[in-house]
């Protein structure tokens, strides 16, 4: 299960990282979400997988009788979706009005912070 | 319903902290209750621009009384620790805050007032109106959360707080340029933080606990090779890009000089000093091993950091980007710190935060005031600013001299600190680069007094004819933008010719980074080895 799940994650990473280098915010974008996904992964798998032994301790108990899964991955994991969820809206919601505003999301023609062909400074007083 | 007799008799006092907090420890919270108080009045406050001002001035006069009084208490007390519940970590979440954390908030805590101040002249009705205040407010939540946090994923959180409130700010005019910048911006550090989680969630993997204190102690028991050296590498690359370090460093020029000029001035000051402050925190408390494994990759970094900043410094004609890049210089040298890595090398480093956060927002508040003054960020449309205001050209000058490092200002202490540790710890090459980075810097900010103050007009007019001057007239600068940028002046000045508090405070700062013991024994008791 571990080593399906690595390989899971891997091919995630993969695709998320060749999103990201491409020119196209639309591109990016979609990389990003992927990227957020196969963290989520990742921190999932970084706990321990377990089938079927949710973390509860019986009422009569106060520690655990038997292995139980470990919810702690599972908090941190529903931290970063509401984060990464918030951040992604706010991107995709920036880019669209970078595009109405630029008229391209082609990030080398995105050149109005930092035109091209600059003249250098003042040379001599 | 009774507990039936089989239950497990436990021992709570070993996982709860059962005597009562001290009252001067809830200090340690107080900066993030404020500052969420303020933002959330602030935004309560949204149609009533006139009074934004006000409540966040006040709430932010109490963040830097809250900051004083927490630093003064780590000075006297040492490192405090507070856990959610009383409960213990591993179980509770800690907030710990030591001499290098409580000194940089306080000093965040004072720019952030500072630029409030500022704010008043330089955000207009719809940029209050669009929530400058708010942001402002909950920046500072996430500043001064990730400087008094003790716990990783915490860290993350308080990353991701900050992250938003700067895209508010960054964003707050809605200009084509400033929209261009965010998307860079944006994009490059979101990977930045999600690099951080992916670390942070395969150390979760190898130690199985998040504590800071607690993953320091669990690591000496692991192989410092193999995976451990893989969490320490993406750790480096995820704080060089939000501290903007080369050559992670392009979102930076590309994004700050786009917002109005006191957003900027707050983002010099603080946002790539908390990158920096997680670096000291990773590598000196948390993972000190692969410090010594990487501090060659770290020192080539810092010197082309510091090179690469300055020299693109050189070669701009607009003031905001010049300063961006000054930042990015600035950087280098903390990092070269702790590529040393010693203690004296340590305490250098935060002491060059603390005069970086002061001295880069004071000249972005400087260059607001050249353009109210010239009326324009190019130094080919400046000149004759002495005319227009001695005293504002004798400030220009004193920011420029501490930055560059001259005496008798703030930024010649931290860099006689560094040199000397990079000679005595045989690293020749990190005190060359330092000394010559102050120099060119030095001919930097040399040029731009020279082209906007001291000429008699913008380029193409001879020297003497500032009458017959076809330049904007000039404008009228304020109580509000003289008073912060006084402040922050006097600050630098007073640390440059009394930096024995300051020398005081960071050393305390360094010694805790390369001695754990007293932040481990304030999380765990006196049992910590």
């Amino acid at each position: 299960m571990e080593a399906a799940l690595a390989i899971l994650i891997g091919l995630f990473f993969a695709i998320s990282i060749y999103l990201l280098m491409s020119r196209q915010i639309v591109r990016v974008l979609l990389g990003i979400a992927i990227l957020s996904n196969a963290v989520n992964l990742l921190i999932f798998a970084s706990g321990r997988l377990l089938r079927g032994v949710p973390p509860v301790i019986p009422e009569a108990y106060q520690v655990p009788q038997e292995t139980i899964a470990n919810p702690l991955p599972q908090a941190l994991i529903l931290t970063a979706i509401v984060i990464s969820f918030s951040l992604f809206a706010f991107l995709l919601v920036l880019a669209f009005r970078a595009y109405q505003e630029l008229g391209t999301d082609d990030t080398n023609e995105m050149r109005v912070a930092e035109p091209t062909g600059e003249t250098a400074p003042p040379q001599g007083y | 319903m009774a507990a039936p007799d089989s239950a497990v008799a436990v021992d709570y006092a070993q996982a709860m902290r059962m005597d009562p907090v001290l009252p001067g420890d809830w200090l340690l919270v107080a900066p993030l209750l404020i500052t969420l108080l303020g933002g959330a009045l602030c935004l309560m406050a949204r149609k009533n621009t006139q009074s934004q001002p006000k409540i966040a001035i006040i709430f932010l006069v109490l963040l830097v009384l809250a900051c004083g009084g927490l630093l003064a208490r780590v000075l006297d007390k040492g490192v405090i620790t507070l856990v959610a519940g009383g409960w213990l970590p591993p179980f509770g979440i800690a907030f710990t805050v030591d001499a290098l954390g409580a000194t940089l908030a306080f000093t965040s805590s004072i720019v952030a007032l500072a630029a409030a101040v500022y704010g008043i002249s330089d955000v207009d009705h719809s940029g209050r109106r669009y929530g400058f205040y708010p942001f402002l407010l909950l920046l500072l939540t996430g500043v001064c959360g990730a400087f008094l946090t003790g716990d990783i994923f915490n860290l993350y959180v308080w990353f991701e707080v900050l992250l938003i409130s700067s895209f508010g700010l960054l964003i707050l005019g809605n200009e084509r340029a400033q929209l261009d910048g965010a998307v860079k911006y944006a994009i490059l550090n979101i990977i930045a933080t999600t690099l951080f989680l992916i670390a942070t969630g395969l150390l979760y993997g190898i130690v199985g606990t998040l504590n800071m204190a607690d993953i320091a102690i669990k690591v000496r028991a692991v192989e410092a090779d193999g995976p451990l050296m893989t969490v320490a590498v993406l750790y480096f690359m995820a704080f060089a890009m939000k501290a903007a370090a080369f050559p992670v460093n392009f979102w930076l020029p590309a994004s700050y000089h786009t917002p109005r000029i006191v957003i900027a001035a707050v983002f010099a000051g603080l946002l790539t000093k908390v990158g920096v402050y997680a670096l000291l925190r990773i590598f000196g408390i948390i993972l000190p091993d692969a410090r010594l494994a990487l501090d060659d990759l770290i020192a080539v970094v810092a010197i082309a950091t510091m090179l690469t900043g300055v020299l693109g410094a050189l070669a701009q004609t607009d003031v905001r980007r010049l300063l961006g890049y000054l930042v990015i210089s600035g950087i280098g040298s903390m990092l070269a710190g702790l590529a040393i890595g010693t203690t004296p090398a340590l305490s250098g480093a935060i002491f060059y935060a603390v005069h970086s956060i002061l001295v880069m927002t004071a000249l972005y508040m400087a260059a607001g005031m050249m353009r109210a003054l010239g009326g324009s960020y190019s130094l080919r449309e400046l000149g004759g600013l002495y005319r227009a205001s001695p005293a504002f050209a004798g400030v220009f000058l004193m920011l420029g001299f501490a930055v560059a490092g001259l005496p008798p200002f703030s930024g010649f202490w931290p860099k006689v600190i560094l040199v000397d540790a990079a000679l005595v710890g045989g690293h020749g090459w990190i005190a060359a680069a330092i000394l010559l980075t102050g120099l060119l810097t030095t001919i930097a900010v040399g040029r731009v007094w020279i082209y906007a103050f001291w000429r008699g007009g913008p380029e193409g007019t001879a020297d003497g004819q500032m009458t017959a001057l076809a330049a904007p007239a000039p404008g009228t600068v304020g109580a509000n933008v003289w008073l912060p940028l006084g402040l922050l002046l006097g600050l630098v000045v007073l640390i440059g010719l009394q930096p024995e508090f300051m020398m005081q405070i960071s050393g305390r700062g360094g010694a805790g980074l390369s001695d754990a013991t007293g932040y481990l024994r304030s999380v765990f008791g006196d049992t910590v080895q």
